[in-house]
């Protein structure tokens, strides 16, 4: 793909980016902050958390920035209050859909669903938890999943993927029964693809994936290692759409 | 039965026996239709054939053809037999039932006609067939019989005589749009994908995914006349430049599947799918592919990559299918239906079919009648045609005489229409307009029994359970507007839980990832638009209208 440049504005500030590269990624260079739960630089894109839709000025519909391309010209709002509340609405919803008690959990302060909940200021939660009681399954000898704390954002499925290459991980099932597995469904510890490299743990916005004996409040992450293996590794070009 | 192999025997037996030439043909004079589609089978239409037959054989009419059609439409009368020479339709034929059969036989040998004289019958006369023309005309297993009723002209006369240019403009002018839901013009899509370049190779696909609550109109064309599909498909094959075509199918429609491959192979036979079509140059293979009943693996991405193995989970587009579908290659998806069309737009022209139905909406429309009308069943109208002529005329009106209360298009992004609206043209336009859409095309009729927040509950069910998982708004959106709901239909809902509801769907619609989230939220909206009162006689006063709903009493 050629690199081109693309002009446009975002929030009205005068910003340049290449052909084929996403409004976040153009947003994340500039310095303005688009919420994202599923992007991770250096990964491919899923646009599943819907977090960073934008409004584009002459589209009547809301664009899942991490998925669209920027264009010559093109006018970009990323924050209103009409978006405010749905992103306010989005992380409601992800704390009322399994057990994210942040007092009890192994990434508080080290979570990137609860920093956002600050930082969007959701003080309050009007919908009922739902509270179903999901797997912990603790087989790894290094790491330990906690699906009550998943938000599927199927980061550590792709990191497994596209960076380490072993496909470890991929999602069962459909709806609120939708599951992380390993091997088509196997307990992690007798994985036969999983190379313990830890990239999965390293990338999980949450505390669904963390390394064992560490206690609450203590999974903090070694993040800036991701970038760096993204960086050498030649499918990580996730800025390309 | 004393083992197993005895047990097995006689369905072992039948599914082997070859297409049977019933009666023989000679010098036939007038024939005795049985509707052997999936609802009439349901009720023994199969024993049906049988017993008339032997009667047939017995009574020495050498002049008459018992044959295996498709669906004759009217299925809440089944089973069904059609005398299409005399125009008689005689309902509920049991295999038993020695009067029915022995007028039937008076009326094959020219005695008293007896059944019905369909020309009388408005559920008929309303209609106007082009998609459904052969159905319950021709055997589905038989390509002779789709040959002799003029099959295959179309694709004959597009290989040997049309360029891929002139193919789409004819379609282009025709009107068509797509049938499967959302409307898009059929022939635009065509020249994108005829447009887009590829070194190896393009895809055509036909949708069949059909997992619409009481829709039956994808299944029902399969069922009874598989091959204007796959004509349907090949010239659509030849207008954008692809050799290879998929069918994919939910595997809940096994009869579907089994007439779709038995029609692959007799076309290939024929000549008309395979190298060398019609003897050009053109090749076009069709292959079959079985889904398994997940509702969002209609959604064209998800469809795809289920074709391609995968997860079905949609992916946010562009690319649209047609830069970039199938293994990344140009690929054209379209429904039964729109294929069905394209033999008919292709042999009598796009003008005469832009000629029937309204300005933006051009051509009929299949629709799946049920619920409370009298005579459900398949039927094919004119676009255009008024709510109430279908519910009325065609449908007979309600069951047991209640009162209509509302129908429901579109399926579980579609919407309630009341009472006031039944004056309305079923179009595109009109439909969005208020509120509902065109869908694939199931409508559900319902009486002053049903309660509508009791309506919008159970779409919302069915989304809840269907959602993918992928999009959050949708996964857990669904959920918690299924709880409201819930609440509500127990009479523990508050005002504010209903703008709660209400705030949720908006945000639901405008961030889901696909159709399925953004529309799931429709049925919640265009209940509160025309039945707001239902849902605060529930919440204000704890009651429910309609009379359905199990309230729990007045603690909250
Ligand atoms: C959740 C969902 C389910 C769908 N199911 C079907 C289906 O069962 N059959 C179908 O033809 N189209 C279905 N569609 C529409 C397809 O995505 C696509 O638009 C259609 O097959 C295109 O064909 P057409 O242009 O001929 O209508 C569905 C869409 C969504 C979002
Ligand atoms: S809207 Fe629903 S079905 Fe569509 S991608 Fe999102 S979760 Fe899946």
């Amino acid at each position: 793909m050629s690199d081109e440049v693309r002009t446009l504005v975002i929030d009205g500030r005068d910003v340049a980016g290449a052909s084929g590269q996403s409004i976040l990624s153009v947003a994340e260079e500039s310095g303005v902050f688009i919420p994202a739960l599923c992007h991770l630089a250096g990964l491919s894109e899923v646009g599943s958390c819907r977090l960073c839709m934008v409004e584009v000025e002459g589209t009547a519909r809301l664009v899942a920035s991490c998925v669209t391309a920027v264009e010559e010209g093109m006018k970009v709002t990323t924050t209103s209050e009409r978006l405010l509340a749905y992103r306010r609405r989005a992380i409601e919803l992800l704390f009322m859909e399994r057990n994210h008690v942040c007092s009890v959990c192994v990434a508080d302060n080290h979570c990137e669903l609860q920093e956002l909940a600050k930082t969007l200021g959701v003080t309050h939660f009007e919908l009922p938890p739902l509270h179903p009681a999901c797997d912990v399954d603790a087989t790894h000898e290094r790491f330990v999943l906690d699906h009550n704390r998943c938000i599927l954002c199927a980061r550590c499925v792709r990191v497994c993927d596209e960076i380490e290459g072993a496909h470890t991980w991929d999602i069962r099932g459909r709806g609120t029964g939708a599951r992380l597995i390993s091997d088509l469904g196997k307990p992690w510890g007798e994985s036969t693809t999983c190379t313990s490299c830890g990239k999965c743990v390293q990338v999980c916005p949450t505390g669904a994936l963390y390394e064992k004996g560490r206690s609450v409040a203590e999974g903090k992450r070694h993040r800036p290692y991701v970038p760096f293996l993204v960086a050498t590794n030649a499918l990580g070009t996730g800025r390309q759409l | 039965m004393s083992t197993i192999e005895d047990a097995r025997a006689p369905g072992e037996g039948a599914r082997r026996r070859p297409p049977e030439p019933l009666v023989p043909e000679g010098e036939r004079r007038v024939s005795a239709n049985v509707c052997q589609a999936a609802g009439c089978l349901s009720m023994q239409s199969d024993l049906v054939l049988g017993a008339l037959r032997d009667r047939v054989e017995a009574a020495g009419l050498s002049d008459v053809a018992v044959r295996r059609v498709g669906c004759l439409g009217l299925c809440a009368a089944g089973p069904l037999v059609e005398v299409p020479e005399l125009g008689r339709l005689f309902d509920h034929v049991q295999p038993d039932d020695g009067a029915a059969l022995d007028s039937l036989v008076t009326t094959l040998s020219g005695g008293e006609p007896g059944g019905q004289a369909m020309a009388k019958e408005p559920f008929f006369s309303h209609q106007v067939k082009v998609v459904l023309e052969r159905c319950g005309q021709v055997d589905p297993e038989r390509v002779e019989d789709y040959l002799d009723a003029g099959g295959y002209e179309a694709l004959t006369k597009t290989v040997t005589t049309m360029s891929p240019e002139e193919v789409i403009a004819e379609v282009v002018r025709s009107g068509l749009r797509g049938r499967g839901g959302a409307g898009y013009p059929t022939g635009l899509k065509w020249t994108t994908v005829a447009k887009a370049t590829s070194h190896d190779g393009k895809f055509v696909v036909c949708n069949a995914d059909e997992g619409d609550p009481g829709a039956f109109m994808d299944r029902s064309v399969l069922e009874s006349c598989p091959q204007q599909v796959l004509e349907g498909m090949a010239i659509a094959g030849y207008a954008v430049g692809a050799q290879h075509g998929y069918v994919y199918v939910r595997a809940e429609y096994p009869l579907a599947v089994k007439r779709l491959n038995s029609a692959i192979r007799q076309a290939e036979r024929s000549g008309f799918l395979g190298k060398q079509i019609a003897g050009t140059d053109f090749e076009f293979h069709v292959e079959v592919r079985i889904g398994a009943g997940a509702f969002v693996c209609g959604e064209e991405t998800a469809l795809l990559a289920s074709i391609q193995g995968g997860r079905g989970t949609p992916r946010p587009r562009p690319p649209y299918p047609a830069a970039s579908g199938l293994w990344g290659r140009p690929t054209l998806i379209n429904n039964v239906e729109t294929y069905a069309n394209v033999p008919p737009v292709v042999m009598r022209g796009g003008e005469w079919y832009g000629s029937i139905g309204t300005g933006k909406s051009k051509g009929t429309k299949v629709f799946a009648l049920a619920g409370a009308v009298v005579n459900t069943g398949l039927i094919e109208v004119p676009m255009g045609l008024s709510l109430r002529q279908i519910v009325f005329d065609i449908g007979g009106g309600l069951v047991g005489g209640k009162k209509f209360k509302a129908v429901q298009t579109g399926g579980p992004s579609g919407g309630c229409l009341p009472e006031e609206l039944l004056d309305m043209p079923i179009d595109y336009e009109s439909l969005a307009q208020a509120g509902s859409h065109m869908g694939s095309g199931g409508m559900i009729v319902m009486d002053e029994s049903t309660c509508m927040v009791d309506v919008a509950k159970y779409f919302m069910d069915f989304c809840r359970e269907e959602s993918c998982g992928k999009c959050l708004p949708c996964r857990a959106g669904t959920v918690q507007m299924y709880g409201l709901l819930d609440k509500i239909t127990r009479g523990r809902g508050t005002r504010h839980d209903l703008d709660t509801l209400q705030s949720l769907a908006e945000m639901v619609r405008t961030t889901s990832l696909c159709g399925l989230g953004q529309g799931a939220p429709n049925p919640v909206f265009s209940t509160l638009r025309y039945f707001r009162d239902e849902y605060l006689a529930h919440i204000d006063d704890h009651t429910c209208p309609a009379g359905a709903c199990r309230l729990d009493g007045g603690e909250r």
